[in-house]
C-alpha cells in the first residue's frame, strides 16, 4: 500500500485514513493553508498549524471542528507520523510530511522560497516522495527581489500622488494583501484597505502578527479623505463600482502573472507588479533537487511541461490532476466563488 | 535604447489614449530625428529587414539559458510572443549601456552580410548588454510587430502636436511607401507640399443597428432604403486633379485601389463621395474574402487586380463643386449624386447604390431576409431629410441586418490565445457530425464573456486528450451555437465549407453533443446560400 494515493476527493493517505487539502467533503482533512482552493467547506475534522487556524476559522466559520499543531510537532495517526513544516507561501502555510515504516512523503501545498519578511521561511524537508505545485513551472517566470518590487510600487504610488490620483492595488485578501502592505513606505501617505482585506488583517493582528497601520474603507468616507493615499483591494473589487468611489485612480495588480505582457493587458490595469506567493522556476527546481526525492508528483500549474522537464533532468515525475488553482483569482481566472464580503 | 524602452513601457502600461498621446509627444520632443523616424516606422509596422532567422534565435536562447528547445517552444505557446519569451528565459542581466534606438537598428542591419556564427556573436553580445525589457525591444526589432495599442491615428495625433502641424496633413505625409532607409524625418514630416490639405476627408456618418421593429420608425415614405454591402466603407475625394481614398478607419488607402485613380480625370475637382469599396465582377458583388486577399498586400500584381477588382457603390455626395453639402437633406444630395453619375461616365468604376422600393415595412422585411442572395448584409434605412452627420448618431440612419446563420457544433480543439488573451484558451475549433465522427469545420474566437472564457479554460486544462504543439484536443462535451454571415464551398477545408465571420453566439449548456448539427446540415446550407 503506498503512503499516498490520488483519489477523486483529494490526496489520500490510506494507512491513516486522512486526506490532505481535499476538494470534496471528507471525514478527516489535513490542511496546508487557508486559501479557498486548499481549505474547503464541509469536512468533519480539520487539522492545520496554529498560525493557519484563525484565518481558516474566520473563513469557514467558528463552528468547524478544527485542531492545530505547532510547526515541527508530530501527530501519529494509525502508525503514520505527520508533521507540518513552513512552506513560506502565506502565514501559517505548511508542507505536510508523513512517515510510515521509514518511507517519507511530503505534500507541499503551495510554496515560496523567497523571503518576504512576514511568512515563516520555507524549510527543506528531505523525503522519498515529493508532491509539488507547478503554478509558475516555466522558465519564463523569474522573480525579482522583493525590495526591488517594493521600490517600484512606492515609486508608482508617489507618482500618482503627484498627479492627484489615488493608487488602487489588487491582491488576494489573504497573503498577497499583507505582502503588499509590507512593501509600502507609510511615510508616503495613508494606507487604506478593502473590507475583505482588513478583515484578514484583523485576524492576523489578533494572532500577534505586526502589520503597518491601515484604515478600512467605509461608506462614510468622502473622496477627499483618500487624497494621496493607496488602497489595497481584492482583485475582483478593482472592476466593480466599489473602485469608483475614489475619483481618479491608477490601478495595479500584484501577481506572478504580471510577468507576461498579455496577462497585464488582459487585466487592463495601469500597472502590473510581479509579486507572487508561489515559487518561481528557479525556486521550484532548487527545492525539488534539495528534497532528494526519488519520486515527484506534479500538481496544479503547468503540470505536463514541468513533469517532462523533470524527467529530462533524471527525476522521476508524474502528473496529478487536482482542483487547486494557484494564483488564478488575481487575474480573475478563478472558477471558485470568492467568499470575501466587506 | 533607454528612452525608446521607456516610451514603449509607458505605452504598454497605459490603457488611456490621452496618456499614450502625451507619452509619445514627450518622446518626440526629446528624441533625435533619426530615432523619431524609426519610431514612426516601427509603430506603423515598417520594421527593418529581418537578418536573423527566428529558428536561430530560439536555438541560441535555449543554449544560453540551458534549456531544451522543446521547453522554450512550450513556453512560447504560453507567452504568445517570441520576442518576449526569449527575453524572459534568458538569464537575467543588467543594462550595461545606453545606445540609441537607431544604433541598435544599424547594429542589426549590418548583420546582413555576416554568416550565422558571426550573427550569433552579435546577438549574444546584445543580450548580455541589455536588461530584460530592453532585450524584449531588441528582439522585437528583429521579429517585428510592435503592437502596443498605438493606432496610426493616435500616432498622427501625437506627431501633429509635436510638430505643430495639422493632423490630416501629417496623415497625408505619412501615407505611401516610404522607408526610413531613404528618407529623413525632416523631409517626411516638415517639408511642406502645396497640396497638404487637399486630401482631407470628412468624418463618416455611422448608423446604429435597428433594435426595435421597423414600424416604430413611422411612415416608410419618409425613409430611403438601400442595401447594406459587405465591403469597406470609404470616401473618395477628388481635388486639384488628384484622387484620395480614405477608409472608415480614417486610413488613407489610395495606393491600395488603383481602380479609382482614373476618377481624377473623370470627375470635377471638389467632389467627395461616400460609398462602399466592394469587390465586384461580371455585374455581381463578390464575397468579402476576395477583398481580404488584396487588402494586406503591399504590391498589387495584375493577377490580384484581375481576381479581385473593386467598384465603388456610391451612397452619398458630401462635397460637390468644392462646397460642403452635408447640411442639405439626403434626398437632395441623392439627386445631386444621381445627376453627377449620369453626367460623367465613370466607366463602371462608380455604381449608384440602388434604392429599394416597397409598399410597407412587412414587404421590406421579406426583402431584407433575402439579402444573402445578393451578397448583402441587410438594409440601410436613412431618413430622407437627414443631414450628413459626424460619427455614430441615433435617429436618422439605421442598419437593419439580416439575422446570422446558425449551427450547433461541438468543441473539439482548443488553443491558447495570443497577446492579451495569452495563457487563456480562447481559440476553438468546432465540429459537426458525420456518422459518429466529428468533422472540424470552423474556428471561432469571440463571443464568450470573460467569465465563460475562464470557465472553459479551467475545463480544457482538466479535459485535454492530446496535445499537438499549442493545440489540444478535448473530450467532446460542449455544444456552442455558432453564428456566421455566409457560407462558401472550400476544397481546402476538410468539411468542404468556409464560413464568413464565424463567432460564438451562445454556449448551449442545455444541449447534449448528440444534438449538434451534422455535416449534411452544413451542406444543405451551402446549397441554399452559396453564391457563385
Amino acid at each position: 500500500m503506498p503512503i499516498l494515493e490520488f483519489k477523486t476527493k483529494g490526496l489520500y493517505c490510506p494507512q491513516a485514513d486522512v486526506y490532505i487539502d481535499p476538494w470534496r467533503p471528507v471525514q478527516r482533512a489535513l490542511i496546508t493553508h487557508g486559501h479557498a482552493d486548499h481549505s474547503r467547506w464541509g469536512h468533519e475534522h480539520y487539522l492545520c498549524t496554529h498560525a493557519a487556524k484563525p484565518v481558516i476559522q474566520y473563513r469557514l466559520g467558528q463552528a468547524i471542528n478544527i485542531q492545530s499543531v505547532a510547526f515541527g510537532e508530530s501527530v501519529t495517526i494509525n502508525g503514520v507520523k505527520f508533521s507540518f513544516h513552513p512552506a513560506g507561501h502565506i502565514i501559517g502555510s505548511a508542507q505536510i510530511r508523513m512517515e510510515y515504516k521509514g518511507e517519507v512523503c511530503v505534500v507541499s501545498g503551495d510554496y515560496k522560497t523567497q523571503e518576504d519578511g512576514l511568512t515563516e521561511s520555507f524549510e527543506i524537508v528531505k523525503c522519498h516522495t515529493f508532491v509539488t505545485e507547478s503554478t509558475f513551472g516555466l522558465p519564463i517566470y523569474q522573480w525579482e527581489e522583493q525590495a526591488k518590487v517594493a521600490r517600484d510600487i512606492n515609486e508608482w504610488w508617489l507618482k500618482n500622488q503627484k498627479e492627484g490620483k489615488i493608487s488602487l492595488i489588487g491582491g488576494y485578501a489573504l497573503g498577497k494583501a499583507q505582502r503588499i502592505l509590507m512593501c509600502l513606505d507609510p511615510s508616503i501617505g495613508q494606507i487604506f484597505t478593502h473590507g475583505a482585506v482588513e478583515n484578514v488583517n484583523e485576524v492576523l493582528r489578533h494572532q500577534g502578527v505586526r502589520l503597518p497601520k491601515t484604515t478600512r474603507v467605509t461608506m462614510q468616507q468622502k473622496k477627499a479623505d483618500f487624497t494621496g493615499g493607496i488602497v489595497i483591494a481584492t482583485p475582483s473589487a478593482l472592476q466593480t463600482t466599489w473602485g469608483r468611489k475614489f475619483g481618479e485612480v491608477s490601478t495595479a495588480i500584484a501577481s506572478g502573472w504580471m510577468s507576461l505582457r498579455g496577462a497585464r493587458r488582459r487585466r487592463s490595469v495601469d500597472r502590473g507588479f510581479v509579486l507572487s506567493d508561489h515559487a518561481d522556476w528557479e525556486g521550484l527546481n532548487k527545492v525539488i533537487s534539495a528534497t532528494g526525492a526519488e519520486q515527484v508528483f506534479v500538481t496544479h500549474g503547468y503540470t505536463n511541461i514541468f513533469k517532462k522537464w523533470l524527467n529530462g533532468q533524471g527525476i522521476s515525475a508524474e502528473e496529478v490532476k487536482t482542483e487547486y488553482e494557484g494564483e488564478l483569482s488575481e487575474i480573475n481566472e478563478s472558477t471558485l466563488e470568492e467568499v470575501e464580503q466587506e | 535604447m533607454k528612452h525608446f524602452t521607456a516610451l514603449f513601457k509607458q505605452l504598454d502600461q497605459s490603457t488611456k489614449t490621452n496618456d499614450k498621446v502625451a507619452a509619445l509627444v514627450q518622446y518626440f520632443n526629446l528624441a533625435t530625428n533619426e530615432d523619431k523616424l524609426w519610431t514612426i516606422a516601427l509603430l506603423s509596422h515598417r520594421r527593418p529587414r529581418r537578418n536573423v532567422k527566428t529558428t536561430l534565435l530560439r536555438m541560441w536562447a535555449a543554449e544560453e539559458s540551458g534549456l531544451p528547445l522543446w521547453l522554450l517552444e512550450d513556453a512560447y505557446y504560453v507567452v504568445g510572443d517570441l520576442a518576449e519569451t526569449l527575453s524572459l528565459v534568458l538569464p537575467k542581466s543588467e543594462s550595461k549601456n545606453d545606445y540609441s534606438l537607431s544604433y541598435w537598428i544599424n547594429y542589426l542591419r549590418v548583420m546582413n552580410d555576416l554568416d550565422d556564427e558571426e550573427k550569433k556573436i552579435r546577438v549574444l553580445t546584445a543580450w548580455h548588454e541589455l536588461n530584460t525589457y530592453e532585450r524584449f525591444i531588441f528582439n522585437k526589432l528583429i521579429t517585428g510587430g510592435f503592437r502596443v495599442g498605438v493606432s496610426q491615428k493616435l500616432m498622427i495625433k501625437a506627431l501633429a502636436q509635436h510638430a505643430n502641424i495639422e493632423e490630416n496633413v501629417i496623415a497625408h505625409r505619412l501615407m505611401g511607401d516610404w522607408s526610413p532607409d531613404d528618407i529623413s524625418f525632416q523631409k517626411l514630416i516638415h517639408e511642406t507640399h502645396p497640396d497638404d490639405d487637399i486630401s482631407k476627408p470628412y468624418p463618416f456618418y455611422l448608423a446604429y443597428a435597428l433594435e426595435e421593429t421597423p414600424e416604430t420608425l413611422g411612415d416608410l415614405q419618409d425613409w430611403q432604403i438601400e442595401r447594406k454591402w459587405d465591403g469597406i466603407r470609404g470616401q473618395i475625394i477628388i481635388r486639384k486633379g488628384e484622387v484620395f481614398v480614405w477608409s472608415r478607419g480614417e486610413e488613407l488607402m489610395t495606393d491600395r485601389f488603383p481602380e479609382y485613380h482614373p476618377l481624377a480625370q473623370i470627375l470635377p475637382d471638389g467632389t467627395v463621395i461616400d460609398g462602399e469599396i466592394l469587390p465586384y465582377k461580371d455585374g455581381q458583388p463578390l464575397s468579402f474574402n476576395v477583398l481580404q486577399t488584396r487588402i494586406g498586400r503591399k504590391t498589387l500584381t495584375k493577377k490580384v487586380l484581375e481576381q479581385a477588382p473593386v467598384v465603388l457603390i456610391a451612397y452619398d455626395l458630401i462635397e460637390w463643386q468644392g462646397k460642403d453639402v452635408r447640411q442639405l437633406p439626403l434626398s437632395t444630395r441623392r439627386t445631386l449624386l444621381h445627376e453627377m453619375i449620369k453626367q460623367f461616365d465613370t466607366q463602371g468604376i462608380i455604381l449608384l447604390s440602388e434604392i429599394i422600393e416597397a409598399p410597407d415595412w412587412e414587404v421590406l422585411k421579406n426583402i431584407k431576409e433575402d439579402s444573402r442572395a445578393f451578397q448583402s448584409e441587410g438594409l440601410m434605412i436613412k431618413r430622407k431629410n437627414s443631414p450628413y452627420k459626424s460619427g455614430r448618431k441615433r435617429g436618422d440612419w439605421w442598419k437593419w441586418k439580416v439575422a446570422p446563420l446558425t449551427i450547433d457544433a461541438v468543441m473539439i480543439y482548443a488553443q491558447r490565445g495570443a497577446g492579451r488573451r495569452a495563457n487563456l484558451f480562447t481559440d476553438f475549433t468546432f465540429g459537426v457530425w458525420e456518422g459518429d465522427q466529428l468533422v472540424p469545420f470552423t474556428k471561432a474566437y469571440s463571443g464568450l464573456t470573460d467569465k465563460e472564457f475562464n470557465e472553459i479554460t479551467a475545463w480544457v486544462r482538466q479535459n485535454t486528450i492530446e496535445r499537438f504543439g499549442p493545440v489540444r484536443s478535448v473530450r467532446p462535451t460542449h455544444v456552442f451555437e455558432i453564428g456566421f454571415e455566409g457560407i462558401q464551398a472550400s476544397p481546402r477545408h476538410k468539411s468542404g465549407v468556409a464560413l464568413r465571420f464565424p463567432r460564438i453566439l451562445r454556449w448551449r449548456k442545455d444541449k447534449p453533443i448528440q444534438e449538434a448539427n451534422t455535416l449534411e446540415d452544413l451542406q444543405e446550407m451551402l446549397q441554399h446560400y452559396q453564391n457563385i
